[in-house]
């Protein structure tokens, strides 16, 4: 676990020293501050609406870090060649491989902090409340559904020649399966075979993430929690996911040849 | 005396994915023993072998036939690497880390104990004269204090055996003489070195012994006085006659 951490203490010092995090932070936050301070028709309820956009920049800013981050990696590591005397040093790919994904998801985790921090101040100054526990219910699994990004998007770093064109896929899969990939199943029911089943298949294999999207709602409507064994076990639904990414990029790591 | 390296009818082979393009034979039965103490210069033509035998020997290159070991472990081990350093060609080092970081960083991987770590960091920035550079970030280092950054990581666990890949390579005629004196350094330290390399003067000066490969099968090994003396020249002609080169004449 000693080469893991080394490993991922480097791409977490990579993510605070880029100017990257911040920029998309700064801009956030300051189109945030643009809405809270816009006061359209008296609405009281307009706060909703507020929170509905701020999380929605939240969650696109922390996709486009998560995925951009962790495309980057491994590429980077071949391009510069610093692989070549990271591997000719007592650590497998397997550790590196681990140490990227490790190192990508905690930075993921500090950058959303950083986020709902911000978001729950210019929440609170307008709401006047601090649904603490809603806040970290939301967090946690939005979280979790990076690790399943982080995982998809290193995969991805192992199979496509190009950064760029690993975030595009991993951006356009991650965006259709929280779009529509909950509505496979109604698709597929209206489909003759072999469609249907096709459908049914891609439904029953891709990682479902509009449970941590859908968590945006306990913020906005101020709904109240969701069962504790209930976040439990969508985490480990997710991380089996993860895991899974995980397994195939080492497996593909291990026969990639370093010359 | 101890066989610190060893090739054993090394064969490498590259299979070009596109069509009608022949297997290229990078390494035709490489058989080379680098043995404890001794400076070994590996020299050859570009596209000769080397970095490919390089490759092979740090595990990054899977053999296609024979077999390569390091300290009497086969490279395949992880553990074969432990008591390397390595410093490979061109190497553009993490940019946002400082040359302490990045050294910090490697100790951690070797599992060297913080005094410990910090004790060998303070020795190999003297040692490469960077010290006056070691909170600076790697991306405002000059090429030559890249190269100079690279062999202090290369020499981070104290190793037994060193790897280089033509560790002048882009250097100016000072950065290379350093390079140079920490070889030497290196050898009254009683350290195995391998490297390779092209420029032949600096291998005639540090090496005791060399081995001169070409398209991929070893044509001569041996000291560099005996190959000199064999071939009635200094080490550069002996090393053209060896590889066939026919100077073309004008007409």
């Amino acid at each position: 676990m000693r080469n893991v951490f080394a490993v991922a203490g480097i791409v977490i010092k990579e993510l605070y020293r880029r100017k990257d995090f911040y920029v998309l932070f700064i801009l956030t936050v300051l189109i945030c501050l643009v809405m809270a301070s816009v006061n359209i028709f008296n609405d009281k309820q307009i706060v909703r609406y507020l929170k509905e956009l701020c999380l929605l920049l939240i969650w696109v800013s922390s996709l486009v870090i998560a995925i951009t981050t962790t495309a980057r990696q491994i590429p980077a590591e071949r391009e510069q060649r610093t692989l070549l005397p990271l591997l000719a040093k007592p650590l497998t790919r397997t550790q590196l491989i681990f140490g990227k994904f490790l190192g990508c998801w905690i930075a993921c985790g500090l950058v959303l902090v950083c986020f709902y921090f911000a978001f729950s101040v210019l929440a609170a100054s307008r709401d006047h409340a601090w649904p603490l526990l809603n806040y970290f219910q939301a967090a946690f699994l939005h979280w979790i559904m990076l690790g399943v990004v982080v995982a998809m998007a290193l995969l991805g770093s192992l199979v496509f020649a190009a950064p760029s064109s690993n975030s595009t896929i991993c951006f356009v899969v991650i965006a259709t399966i929280l779009t529509v990939g909950r509505y496979l199943d109604a698709v597929a029911v209206a489909q003759p075979e072999p469609f249907r089943s096709i459908i049914y298949t891609v439904y029953f294999a891709i990682p479902h993430l509009e449970i941590p999207f859908e968590l945006r709602n306990l913020i906005v409507h101020d709904w109240p929690l969701i069962g504790w064994n209930f976040v439990a076990l969508d985490a480990l639904y997710l991380l089996a996911y993860a895991a899974a990414f995980l397994v195939a990029a080492c497996l593909i790591f291990r026969r990639k040849p370093l010359n | 005396m101890v066989t610190i390296l060893k090739a054993d009818k090394l064969r490498v082979e590259y299979r070009n994915r596109e069509m009608r393009q022949a297997t290229k034979i990078a390494l035709a039965g490489l058989d080379l023993e680098v043995h404890a103490g001794e400076v070994f210069g590996f020299l050859g033509p570009n596209g000769a072998g080397k970095t490919t035998t390089m490759n092979v020997l740090l595990g990054f290159v899977q053999p296609t036939s024979g077999a390569a070991s390091l300290f009497g472990i086969d490279v395949r081990q992880p553990i074969a690497r432990r008591r390397i350093g390595y410093l490979p060609e061109l190497t553009y080092y993490y940019k946002f880390l400082t040359a302490e970081e990045l050294l910090r960083f490697y100790a951690k991987i070797f599992g060297l104990p913080r005094s410990e770590a910090d004790r060998r960091i303070d020795d190999l920035l003297k040692l490469v004269e960077l010290e006056h550079a070691r909170k600076r970030p790697i991306k405002s280092y000059s090429k030559g204090m890249q190269q100079r950054v690279g062999l202090a990581q290369a020499l981070i666990n104290n190793p037994d055996l060193l790897i280089l890949d033509e560790p002048t390579s882009g250097l100016d005629p000072l950065g290379r003489m350093k390079v140079r004196e920490i070889i030497q350094r290196l050898k009254n330290e009683g350290k195995t070195v391998f490297f390779s390399s092209h420029e032949l003067g600096e291998v005639e000066t540090v090496c005791d012994r060399v081995a001169i490969i070409h398209q991929g099968e070893l044509k001569v090994v041996g000291r560099v006085d005996e190959i000199k003396k064999t071939h009635h020249s200094n080490l550069e002609q002996a090393f053209l006659e060896i590889i066939g080169y026919q100077p073309q004449t004008a007409s």
